[in-house]
């Protein structure tokens, strides 16, 4: 199978139906993007398909093929940058592991609505679990990246 | 995370097991003893003299870098960044230039202070308290050694070289990095008592200077935890468990697992069938291949109502143990103008830590190596020697960045340290092994905060003032049948009654009783331990007498809280804070709770919206916090900020049931914890304090539970009294 991920293909050989988390974390060595349920739930996978944020663990390869991937460590750009700029500007993350996956889901979410509401953030946030329970500072690192990408 | 109070250092008792000795009302020593294990834990005292900093605590590297070496596990409350902040503050190191590790392997350096320092470990909201001292000691004894290594080098005074942000220099213009002096500095003999600095020149400590060293790995993916590590070789092990706690393997088809492509080997451990594979995806589907019967004989079949209806019958019939008796409640309750019964009942609870239970095991020449989120590390050291048949001086600990751990990263028989190493040894140690349990792994996998039954009398005078309590839990103890069963004493686990048996509130009259429960499910402290249900039932009671009395919440508190002045500043600061008496919009109603842990102080007034139908949203939480000297106050708001909404999760949707015998949620589909949709905006505000830092890891989780129910209580009249809120409203 052919993969593209963070714009490189990659020959990657395994069944059709093994989870994209585990070619990329397993195969790939691509380790920023983490496993927390395996059932959509957490959003701790969250990787970019063409831009748009989807959960890898419930991603079977064949869906990859032909599509462009992108994992936290590949992810550049004004939004993405703002997204870490804010992160480390709030000390945002705790134990950090639902990190990644808050920040795909949150440079997501400002390529398609550079100034989020409240509400917009909790709609598009609300797949992504953090146990540690930094909501307050992901909303608030969501706001601030808007206002830096205004700036 | 780990209940053991603060200790007076004092020689130890050995006992037949481990354990933990103390002075009466000193407080408790840790130790242990493992059977059939080489001796392990404090041989020596915790505090030898003059210890070089190098090497023990920090290391420096030729760049100038410092890189600090922690006695605590980091499981994102911070610690990492709150020691940095010690050493660099008294080092005058340039604070982008400190990293941090973790260290294991020498209960001499790293011994828990707060714990009588004879072993290391995490838990009970004690790294800051054990490491205040011993830290700041650490930096300031190397920055002595590093000035005198440039006086001698440059032959000059060391009293006219000065030290700031990482540069050591002299009038005359000479100047060096630390990395050019360390290793002339770390040859020198150790200097005794260097003098640190007084409160009023600290430029870190207390201050928003100093930012969490990993914000930016963790905001970029580049944090390595225990789950990311790839050794060469390394295979992925996934365990099949048994499907009841108790059950045990009956037998094995093993055929159609080792067809699995990727698929090593199949090899039974202590603790079920391991199934190790070239990466994770070969394993999980060698699992599912797999056919285990299982023996149930010895198995917990019951459920979790049928256990809450034997602890009702328990709470009817007399205690086992009593926790504490002041005055003479009997008499008291005869002369009451009124009294006030009330019942709680709590689910067992999941930590559900986001990273999985995860370690690495290999064996390199002559030592075993493994990798984890080790919180108590001595002990992993010794149960990893016993798995692995070597002498715990030939185990090498590695101390992981950990994806959260609320207390399930210690564990009395170390889990799944101990299934790496069975997995890598029953493969003959031919490569690393990484054992990863699966979310479903970890939420039927037991160790959960136990359930309890409360059981609550209390007595009225004419005024609405309580003159006697009558307190009754039933509920499993968390230290029996672990190596630190020795800290329950007179048949009382401290852990499933603290927060009452030492309430702070005047009760002349007060007798907490225990029934101490056995069922076949293992349980575990869940982050703030006993406080996660005694703060609750304390908390809504008082409200509940105070409503009675016709008082203010706050005021009535305040009251029965004379003596205890950080108690009250805490309340009082919330209260202020929160606008606590001003008018609230329409829907809008508040509750206050204020609770000590791990001696911190906190309360939180809790802001709900109620809606059309009959539901409420917690919009806002003011907090007061009095935790000490607040040596990083972002973190400290940061920790409770966390801290409130892990805590609103679980009293709002979370519990583990269980149908005969079977745990019944898997994952977080069924399992709910607070998601952003219902997180309320949090504020913190920090007492200023000169006493020495205390916990704030798990403070803040107790109170809101509480001040939310007051506050529901406040818009409704409804008491929760069964948790979670989710439970009670579809009952
Ligand atoms: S691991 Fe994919 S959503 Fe949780
Ligand atoms: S920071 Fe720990 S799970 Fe989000």
């Amino acid at each position: 199978m052919r993969l593209t991920v963070n714009g490189r293909d990659h020959e990657v050989d395994a069944d059709p139906d093994t989870p994209l988390l585990w070619v990329l974390r397993d195969r790939l060595g691509l380790t920023g993007t983490k496993f927390g349920c395996g059932m959509a739930q957490c959003g701790a996978c969250t990787v970019h398909m063409d831009g748009t944020p989807v959960r890898a663990c419930s991603t079977p390869l064949a869906a990859a093929e032909g599509v462009r991937i992108t994992t936290i460590e590949g992810i550049e750009g004004k939004v993405a940058d703002a997204v870490v700029q804010a992160w480390v500007a709030l000390d945002v993350p705790q134990c950090g592991y639902c990190q990644s996956g808050q920040v795909m889901a949150a440079a997501a979410l400002l390529a398609e609505n550079p100034r989020p509401s409240d509400t917009d953030i909790d709609a598009a946030m609300s797949g992504n679990i953090c146990r540690c329970a930094t909501y307050q500072r992901i909303r608030a690192g969501i706001h601030e990246a808007a206002r830096l990408l205004e700036a | 995370m780990l209940p053991f109070r603060r200790a007076a250092a004092q020689p130890l008792s050995r006992r037949r097991f481990l354990v933990v000795s103390g002075a009466a009302g000193a407080g408790l020593t840790l130790a242990f003893h493992i059977p059939g294990a080489a001796a392990a834990g404090p041989a020596a005292s915790a505090a030898p003299a003059a210890v070089s900093p190098f090497n023990a605590y920090l290391t420096v590297a030729p760049d100038g870098t410092v890189t600090v070496l922690s006695a605590h596990l980091d499981m994102g409350q911070g610690i990492y960044s709150g020691i940095a902040t010690l050493v660099a503050e008294e080092l005058d190191a340039d604070p982008v230039a400190v990293r941090v590790e973790g260290a294991a392997g020498n209960p001499a350096l790293y011994g828990n202070v707060a714990w009588g320092g004879a072993a290391q470990g995490t838990g009970g909201s004690t790294a800051m308290t054990s490491s205040f001292e011993r830290y700041r000691r650490a930096g300031a004894t190397a920055r002595a050694m590093l000035v005198a290594a440039a006086a001698a080098e440059w032959k000059v005074p060391a009293a006219e070289v000065t030290v700031a942000s990482g540069a050591v220099t002299h009038p005359s213009g000479r100047r060096a990095g630390f990395g050019d002096l360390a290793a002339a500095a770390a040859a020198l003999p150790v200097p005794e008592d260097v003098p640190l600095k007084p409160p009023g020149a600290w430029t870190l400590i207390g201050t928003e200077a100093f930012r969490r060293v990993d914000s930016r790995a963790k905001a970029t993916g580049r944090q390595i935890f225990t789950i990311d590590l790839s050794l060469p070789g390394m295979l992925t092990a996934v365990i099949a468990r048994p499907p009841l706690f108790g059950a045990t393997v009956a037998s094995v088809d093993d055929a159609a697992a080792r067809a699995v492509k990727g698929v090593v080997a199949v090899v039974p451990i202590s603790r079920g069938v391991a199934v190790i594979a070239r990466d994770t995806a070969a394993a999980l589907k060698g699992r599912e291949a797999l056919t285990v019967e299982w023996d149930r004989s010895a198995a917990e079949t019951r459920g979790s109502d049928a256990l809450m209806a034997e602890y009702r019958r328990l709470a009817a019939q007399p205690p086992t143990a009593v926790a504490e008796r002041r005055g003479d409640p009997d008499s008291a309750f005869a002369g009451a103008a009124r009294t006030i019964e009330a019942s709680y009942e709590f689910p067992f609870l999941a930590h559900a830590a986001l990273e999985p239970l995860d370690a690495v095991a290999r064996r390199d020449g002559d030592v075993v190596e493994v990798w984890g989120g080790h919180q108590i590390p001595d002990l992993y050291q010794a149960l990893a020697a016993r798995a692995a048949g070597v002498t715990p001086d030939k185990v090498r600990l590695h101390v992981m960045m950990t994806g959260g751990g609320f207390g399930r990263r210690a564990v009395a028989d170390g889990d799944v340290v101990v299934e790496a190493v069975e997995c890598a040894r029953a493969i003959d140690w031919q490569a690393p092994v990484k054992v990863l349990w699966t979310r479903e792994d970890d939420m039927t996998g037991g160790r959960y905060r136990p359930m309890y039954l409360h059981t609550v009398r209390a007595a009225l005078d004419a005024a609405g003032n309580p003159v006697a309590w009558k307190h009754r839990i039933v509920g499993q103890s968390i230290l029996a049948g672990t190596p630190f069963e020795g800290m329950v004493r007179d048949g009382v686990d401290v852990t499933s009654v603290e927060g009452v048996s030492n309430t702070p509130y005047t009760l002349p009259n007060l007798l907490v009783e225990l029934t101490t429960t056995k069922t076949g499910v293992p349980v575990l402290w869940w982050r703030s331990v006993g406080h996660t249900h005694t703060a609750y039932v304390m908390e809504t009671m008082i409200d509940e007498l105070a409503a009675a009395a016709g008082r203010d919440p706050v005021e009535y508190r305040r009251a029965l809280l004379r003596d205890h002045p950080r108690h009250r500043a805490v309340l009082d600061l919330a209260a202020e804070k929160a606008g606590w008496g001003d008018p609230l919009p329409a829907g809008r109603f508040r509750g206050v709770a204020v609770h000590e842990s791990f001696h911190t102080y906190v309360a939180q007034v809790a802001e709900i919206a109620m809606d059309e139908r009959g539901g409420f949203r917690v919009e806002r939480v003011v907090c007061a916090v009095d935790c000490g000297i607040a040596v990083n106050p972002d973190q400290i708001r940061a920790q409770v900020e966390g801290g409130v909404g892990f805590g609103l999760g679980a009293v709002l949707h979370s519990q583990i049931t269980l149908t005969d015998g079977v745990v019944d949620q898997g994952n977080f589909d069924t399992y709910r914890v607070l998601r952003m949709d219902e997180m309320p905006a949090v504020e913190v505000h920090i007492v200023p304090s000169a006493e020495p830092p205390t916990g704030i890891g798990e403070p803040g989780v107790p109170p809101i539970g509480p001040a939310v129910a007051n506050a529901l209580a406040a818009a409704t009249g409804r008491r929760v009294r069964v948790l979670p809120f989710d439970r009670a409203e579809s009952a």
